[in-house]
């Protein structure tokens, strides 16, 4: 009997549900507590091994102990943002958008039932240790957006995300003020992010992104850490930043595959740093060899084994069948409890994705007809690889026929058929059986052979073409013979039920995959659930281009004038001076790149600042903001707006950069230095109070609207509807 | 033929190295620029010498260029792969048929189309059929004569491009004879296809760069650098319009041209006016010009197509009506304004998946669909693909009883309400709040039947002018919006493609790859199969070259590597020249390879090995080179030199050998099953042997 796994496409909206787990989250919640102590840390501790490493400037305007007013400036940004982010919190009391999601899989993790989602599982394990934590039970369906929370506790998950969500705020001015080393700038990124409605709404609810966004924003903020550490290589902050760096890392590859993008920030970040090191040539090989495996260790292997542990407690958590089995290869869902895979039996020439007795097919050689089962004289024959053989149906006693007649719905592919009366067919009954990677003449084994089946008279190979048959084919999915010899997955095969009285049964644990195969294999299954996301004919989705311009938000709750409206939309006003930013910074930093090419005249003071603030610093920035934001118009997925927030964040922080530099610079023009210091602070303040007042004005968007439209002059939000394209 | 300029004060020669194409075209321009007319009238004082250098090696190289790739070129008489589909377009112009290919620009269809004129083509061919005999009209040779030109010339560019990057005349003529023994570059090259024009241009492009950059340091804003820059971009933007895949060299180039001004910048000798004017002349020569050309590609191709013809329908009406035929004949003399009373046809602009008229007919909709949703069951609206004398509605203003149109007419104005009328069954156009069949979060469309139940008639609409209306009213689908009773409530709908017999093309090919399989050449493609013998052709590349391309690139990327990172230790290998020129030249060969390379892994269209060869002659580039360093900076003793000497003619025997064995599955001469089992080195190969006694 023959089975293969699951070649059908992945259903766009996959099960999802809750995670459970420990190690992980203790190390995360450590980074905002020990920020603070840290930089204290910093100015006292000289570390011994100071060597003289490029030019890194002389924490220039800075004292070495941050004096008292940054600290106040960050207790008073934190403040807001966590009153931001916790402000209203519990409402709207039902499911919101995504929550319906990653509300059900933290659930899932709570009752340890293994689903599938195609991200991997560090964001949602944390969403359901959160839950479990703060007391739900998990039995909460979470079946669709608007179904009301009633006495299930739900704020634990909420308030969890929220205060990930909360932290960004911190990071960013902290990351701003390592790089600018200019406390106004990082005070207008924080006032950016704390009033900026978008990243309000989406740190609000049991979401993946706040998850994402911290441990991005945390890899960034160590990184930045880590390389103003340059000159004490080896202290201990350095080896701290360092190894957070990598922490943060596999927990941000951990919750989104996006995590990927801060990976390649990093990963580039440490080329760059390297290459400096090697072309120092007061070092020693030797020593720079220290530097080389310092950074495999804390940027490589640390956040892969990190990783790897997450998937092990994933699985280890998620040990009962559930809805996501079907996704996974045969020997994969033998490992889980209440799949009764050794005992029921499966596939049949439809590729079917339930089981049942249908499924069952008997292997005879093509030559004879013996073997019954029941004549226990004939001794038992194994299949080998190379050998021919033929497929009967249990059921019909039909063979298993392929001929050179057009597939029903794959005109290109040959039909196959059940053909013959109670086994006696003709040759078109023939398969040659091979397993793939293996030599002629070796055994077969169940579930662990990927084998594939080679039709002798046409020498197509079966395979499934995923399209899924009209009503008379029962909707299942169609099989065809496949002229194109290639190897693809949709033409392997497994054994997966295999009867056989005459040979010894076997216990599960033969069967059970390594870890590494079991991890491979998700990666694989979530891999092909991404690809998935095809956007249907006709739907309007959202493009990239919409997003830095706001263009359009997405309806986290509600949709008419008597419901609770939130909807997830960035502060224009915010969203725009960012926009205009990063024409006027290239604008900046394309004039400074070629002022300093050709030699112009700058005072030292200016060249240094310029080079380092707005080349270094802001460029950092920039390509943080183009690797998160340019992979996506190369993606065929479906794309969501709120896609778009870790690039706003890097957004957010070349704004504070730029307009910092661009009044200082201006400002310097003017005689009295009193006055340049006002106008300079001016500009600054001003700005802020310009996102101060026009979250004022928007506020309703996140804590959530009720009674009529924009449209309608009596609404909260009437006149706010600037773009047409804007659904409030 | 290549020939050196040796300039009298007066006559000037310049034999331009394009093998001949272009003899003695231009006279440097730029030696009369500073001249004084004192000078000019040296003749007088001297005597007037032409002197002429002709390298006859590249003389000798485009000769066996030619031979290898016009040699029988009628052969086989019959369709060879995609010329089935090229040749279409071939037709279409001799025809001057209008057309749409959305598969790329039109430079490449016109250059063969061009190829049929001047053989007096008059485009009366099927083309059905790969392996279809071609009838008696049909000038195969013509048709086939400018890609194996142009497939020709590759080599005489591929020695020029080498010496620029100013390497030796032996690394030079390797890399011509390469170019020249490569199989898959000959198979490619001698039938009506699009590669080898494409590959020539890029590579011309590639020359006239290095050329013109050559010239930059001693004779910057001469006429030679003129021509030379102005050549880059017209190569440029001819290599874009043969295929969209010229783009990727398009912006290999632009980025080295801007890294070579970035270095400009740093030299404080130049002033900032000439740095500007160094700018302004990239940027005309390498922008403007470029896109001014490919726009003038899509003028000369509409001004060429006058008549309308299968293609038409994805165009705006609009500019249908400009064609000859087709929709002009019904358009000629209609009134330009739509007004109450007036009869029109709509149709949805978009056009998407096809373009159709609203329309309608006495049919109903089904009470119950098959997913058992209720409909109105009244009459059917729809979007018909066809002419057809249901799709004639008439133009109605709500508030008059009378159709006729009124003296004089009231035009119809944009926001103005009116009600539709289908002109057969004089039933007005209707929506009302019932799911419409497939969409069901979009309402029905019907024409509404009175049956005297409780749903009103709400048959008002207004007209949202979107485009300038000509004689048709143009509403494209959201913007048809309709007004019900008291409040205006803006519906969208769209009008579904009723009819489902469309399905998606099957991307799948026999002959598909991917782009993984065209490094290891794990594919071919077969061509053309003769009907009784076994002769075939097949694009099947030099296994030889293919793999030391591969082995350069490896050699290279390590070298390269580890020179760096010596570098970077202040340790200097090899002169600091050598790893300029070592630089400069992997630039260009594996930059061209890697942008024409890469780019394919994102892609999801079906992917076949000839997308390969442009990659592949900038990999082939890079053999000589790699060689030649090799041979200069790490053979040391004059031993190691004459044994590295020793294994390069071993190699280069071999891919002579090799291009000698699969030629006769290039040219397509008759094999027995045996050679053609003999042939078959790989597995993956298919070469097709016929079964015995059939």
């Amino acid at each position: 009997m023959g089975k293969r796994r699951l070649p059908a496409a992945l259903p766009a909206a996959a099960a999802r549900s809750l995670p459970e787990a420990a190690g992980t989250l203790a190390a995360a919640k450590l980074i905002p507590a020990a920020a603070p102590a840290l930089r204290q840390d910093y100015g006292s501790r000289r570390a011994p091994h100071s060597a003289s490493r490029l030019g890194t400037p002389p924490a220039s305007p800075l004292s070495p102990r941050p004096p008292a007013g940054r600290r106040a400036a960050l207790g008073l940004v934190t403040l807001l943002s966590f009153a931001s982010r916790f402000h209203r919190l519990p409402e709207p009391p039902h499911v919101c958008w995504d929550e319906t999601h990653f509300g059900k899989m933290g659930s899932y993790y709570i009752n340890r039932t293994f689903f599938f989602d195609v991200h991997p599982p560090l964001g949602k394990m944390l969403i359901g240790l959160a839950g479990y934590l703060s007391g739900y039970d998990g039995t909460f369906p979470f079946q669709k957006p608007g179904d009301r929370y009633e006495q299930h506790n739900y704020m634990g998950m909420r308030g969890f995300c929220a205060f990930l969500g909360s932290c960004l705020v911190p990071f960013a001015y902290l990351t701003v003020l390592e790089l600018s080393k200019s406390l106004p700038a990082a005070l207008l990124t924080a006032f950016i992010l704390i009033f900026d409605t978008g990243c309000i709404t989406l740190s609000q609810y049991i979401l993946l992104d706040p998850i994402l966004m911290f441990f991005l924003m945390g890899a960034v903020l160590s990184m930045v850490k880590c390389n103003s550490c340059a000159d004490r290589p080896f202290s201990a902050s350095w080896w701290l930043w360092l190894s957070l760096t990598g922490v943060n890392l596999a927990g941000a590859m951990g919750v989104k595959f996006v995590g990927l993008f801060v990976v390649l920030l990093v990963g580039l970040n440490t080329i760059n740093d390297l290459w400096d090191l090697l072309g120092n040539l007061n070092l020693s090989l030797v020593t720079f060899g220290k530097h080389f495996l310092a950074r495999v260790l804390c940027l490589i292997l640390l956040p892969l084994t990190l990783y790897m542990a997450m998937f092990a407690v994933h699985f280890a958590v998620l040990n009962k069948s559930g809805p996501g089995d079907g996704f996974f290869s045969s020997a994969f869902q033998s490992q889980l409890i209440g799949n009764n895979l050794h005992n029921v039996s499966i596939p049949e020439r439809e590729s079917y994705l339930h089981k049942d007795l249908n499924n069952l097919w008997i292997i005879k050689k093509h030559d004879s007809d013996a073997a019954d089962l029941s004549d226990s004289s004939s001794p038992v024959e194994f299949v080998r690889h190379g050998d021919i053989i033929r497929l009967e149906h249990k059921e019909t006693s039909r063979n298993l026929h392929s001929h050179q007649h057009e597939a029903p719905l794959t005109r290109k592919h040959f039909q196959v058929t059940g053909y013959g009366i109670n086994g006696t067919g003709d040759s078109n009954d023939f398969w040659r059986i091979e397993v793939v990677g293996r030599r002629a003449g070796r055994l077969i084994k169940v579930l662990r052979s990927k084998i594939r089946l080679t039709h002798v008279a046409t020498g197509c190979i079966l395979g499934s073409s995923g399209k899924t048959l009209p009503k008379w084919g029962w909707e299942q999915v169609e099989v065809t013979c496949t002229p194109y010899v290639k190897e693809t997955p949709n033409s392997l095969w497994n054994f997966e039920d295999h009867i056989n009285p005459k040979l010894p049964n076997i216990s599960l644990d033969v069967l059970k995959p390594s870890f590494v195969e079991i991890l491979l294999e998700s990666h694989m299954v979530m891999i092909r659930g991404n690809s998935g996301l095809k956007p249907k004919d006709n739907e309007v989705t959202s493009k990239p281009w919409h997003w830095p311009i706001n263009y359009q938000g997405l309806r986290f709750s509600g949709v008419n004038e008597t419901d609770y409206r939130v909807y997830l939309l960035g502060n224009p006003v915010v969203w725009w001076l960012n926009l205009f930013t990063i024409g006027l910074y290239l604008l900046i930093a394309i004039s400074t790149a070629v002022a300093l090419k050709r030699g112009v005249q700058l005072t030292s003071e200016h060249k240094g600042e310029l080079s380092r603030v707005v080349l270094c610093g802001g460029g950092q920035v920039a390509l943080g903001w183009l690797l998160h934001y340019l992979p996506f118009f190369m993606m065929g997925r479906v794309l969501y707006f709120h896609h778009y927030f870790p690039a706003m964040l890097f957004s957010s922080m070349l704004t504070g950069i730029t307009w910092d530099t661009l009044l200082k610079f201006f400002s310097q023009f003017l005689s009295p230095s009193t006055t340049a210091r006002r106008v300079y602070e001016g500009g600054i303040v001003a700005l802020i109070l310009l996102i101060v007042y026009s979250f004022y004005l928007f506020h309703p968007l996140s804590y959530g609207m009720i009674g009529p439209m924009a449209s309608d002059p009596s609404s909260p939000m009437a006149g706010l509807r600037w773009m047409d394209s804007w659904e409030f | 033929m290549a020939a050196a300029a040796r300039r009298s004060p007066l006559a000037c020669l310049e034999a331009l190295s394009l093998a001949g194409t272009l003899p003695l075209a231009l006279c440097g321009s730029h030696s009369l620029l500073g001249q004084t007319f004192d000078r000019m009238l040296g003749f007088l004082k001297n005597p007037v010498v032409v002197t002429a250098e002709i390298n006859l090696s590249l003389v000798a190289l485009t000769v066996m260029g030619l031979m290898s790739r016009l040699w029988g070129l009628s052969y086989p008489r019959a369709v060879v792969f995609d010329e089935v589909y090229y040749g279409q377009f071939v037709s279409l112009y001799m025809k001057r048929i209008f057309f749409v290919d959305d598969s790329g620009p039109p430079l490449g269809h016109m250059l063969l189309a061009l190829g049929g004129y001047l053989g007096g083509f008059d485009g009366n061919f099927l083309w059905n059929r790969i392996g279809a005999e071609y009838s008696m009209n049909v000038p195969v040779c013509s048709l086939r004569f400018l890609p194996a030109l142009a497939g020709a010339l590759c080599i005489p560019l591929a020695y020029q491009i080498l010496v620029e990057l100013h390497f030796s005349h032996c690394a030079a003529l390797g890399a011509a004879l390469l170019i020249l023994l490569e199989n898959s570059l000959i198979t490619q090259s001698r039938f009506m296809l699009l590669e080898s024009i494409l590959i020539f241009f890029i590579l011309l492009a590639v020359l006239s760069y290095l050329k013109f950059y050559n010239l930059q340091r001693h004779s910057s804003f001469s006429g030679r650098w003129c021509f030379w820059l102005l050549l880059t971009g017209v190569a440029c933007s001819c290599a874009v319009g043969v295929k969209y895949m010229g783009l990727f060299t398009y912006m290999l180039l632009l980025a080295i041209a801007g890294l070579h001004f970035w270095h400009m910048l740093g030299d404080r000798t130049l002033s900032n006016v000439s740095l500007v004017c160094h700018f302004l002349a990239r940027g005309l020569a390498l922008l403007v010009i470029p896109v001014a050309m490919y726009l003038s590609f899509f003028y000369v191709h509409l001004a060429l197509l006058y008549r309308s013809g299968p293609h038409d329908q994805i165009m705006t009406s609009a500019f249908q009506a400009s064609l000859e035929g087709g929709l002009a004949r019904i358009t000629q003399g209609q009134p330009l304004e739509v007004a109450y009373g007036s009869q029109i046809t709509l149709r949805n602009v978009l056009g998407k998946p096809m373009q159709c008229w609203l329309h309608s007919h006495t049919n109903t909709y089904p009470i119950r669909y098959e997913n058992g949703r209720g409909s109105s069951h009244q009459q059917q609206v729809t979007c018909y693909p066809f002419k057809d004398v249901n799709n004639w509605w008439i133009v109605k203003d709500p508030g008059m009883q009378q159709l006729v149109v009124s003296n004089p007419p009231r035009p119809v104005r944009h926001g103005h309400i009116v009600q539709l009328v289908h002109g057969i069954t004089t039933r007005y156009l209707n929506t009302h709040d019932v799911a419409a069949p497939l969409s069901p979060h979009s309402q029905e469309v019907s024409c509404y039947i009175d049956y005297n139940i409780s749903m009103p008639a709400q048959n008002l609409w207004r007209v949202v002018k979107h485009n300038i209306l000509h004689l048709k009213l143009f509403i494209s689908a959201c913007y048809l919006s309709h007004c019900s009773n008291s409040e205006s409530l803006l519906f969208t709908f769209f009008f579904q493609w009723k009819i489902l017999t469309l399905k998606n093309e099957d991307t799948e090919h026999k002959y598909s790859s991917s782009a993984l399989d065209w490094i290891t050449m794990d594919t071919n493609i077969a061509y053309w199969l003769h009907p009784t013998s076994g002769a075939q052709i097949h694009l099947l590349g030099n296994v030889c070259t293919w793999a030391s391309a591969n082995v350069a690139a490896v050699v290279y990327t390590c070298l390269s590597l580890w020179y760096l990172i010596r570098r970077r230790r202040k340790i200097y290998d090899i002169p600091e020249d050598a790893w300029q020129l070592w630089v400069s030249a992997g630039q260009i060969c594996v930059g061209g390879w890697v942008v024409n390379y890469l780019p394919f892994f994102l892609m999801e269209k079906t992917l076949f090995l000839y997308h390969y060869l442009p990659a592949l002659t900038f990999q082939i580039l890079l053999i000589p080179i790699v060689l030649q360093h090799l041979s200069d900076h790490l053979c040391r003793s004059l031993l190691s030199k004459s044994m590295f000497s020793a294994l390069v003619v071993a190699w280069f025997s071999s891919v002579c050998f090799a291009y000698r064995t699969f030629s006769p599955v290039t040219y397509g001469e008759p094999l027995s099953v045996a050679e053609l089992k003999d042939l078959r080195w790989k597995d993956s190969w298919n070469i097709l042997i016929r079964k015995q006694g059939r």
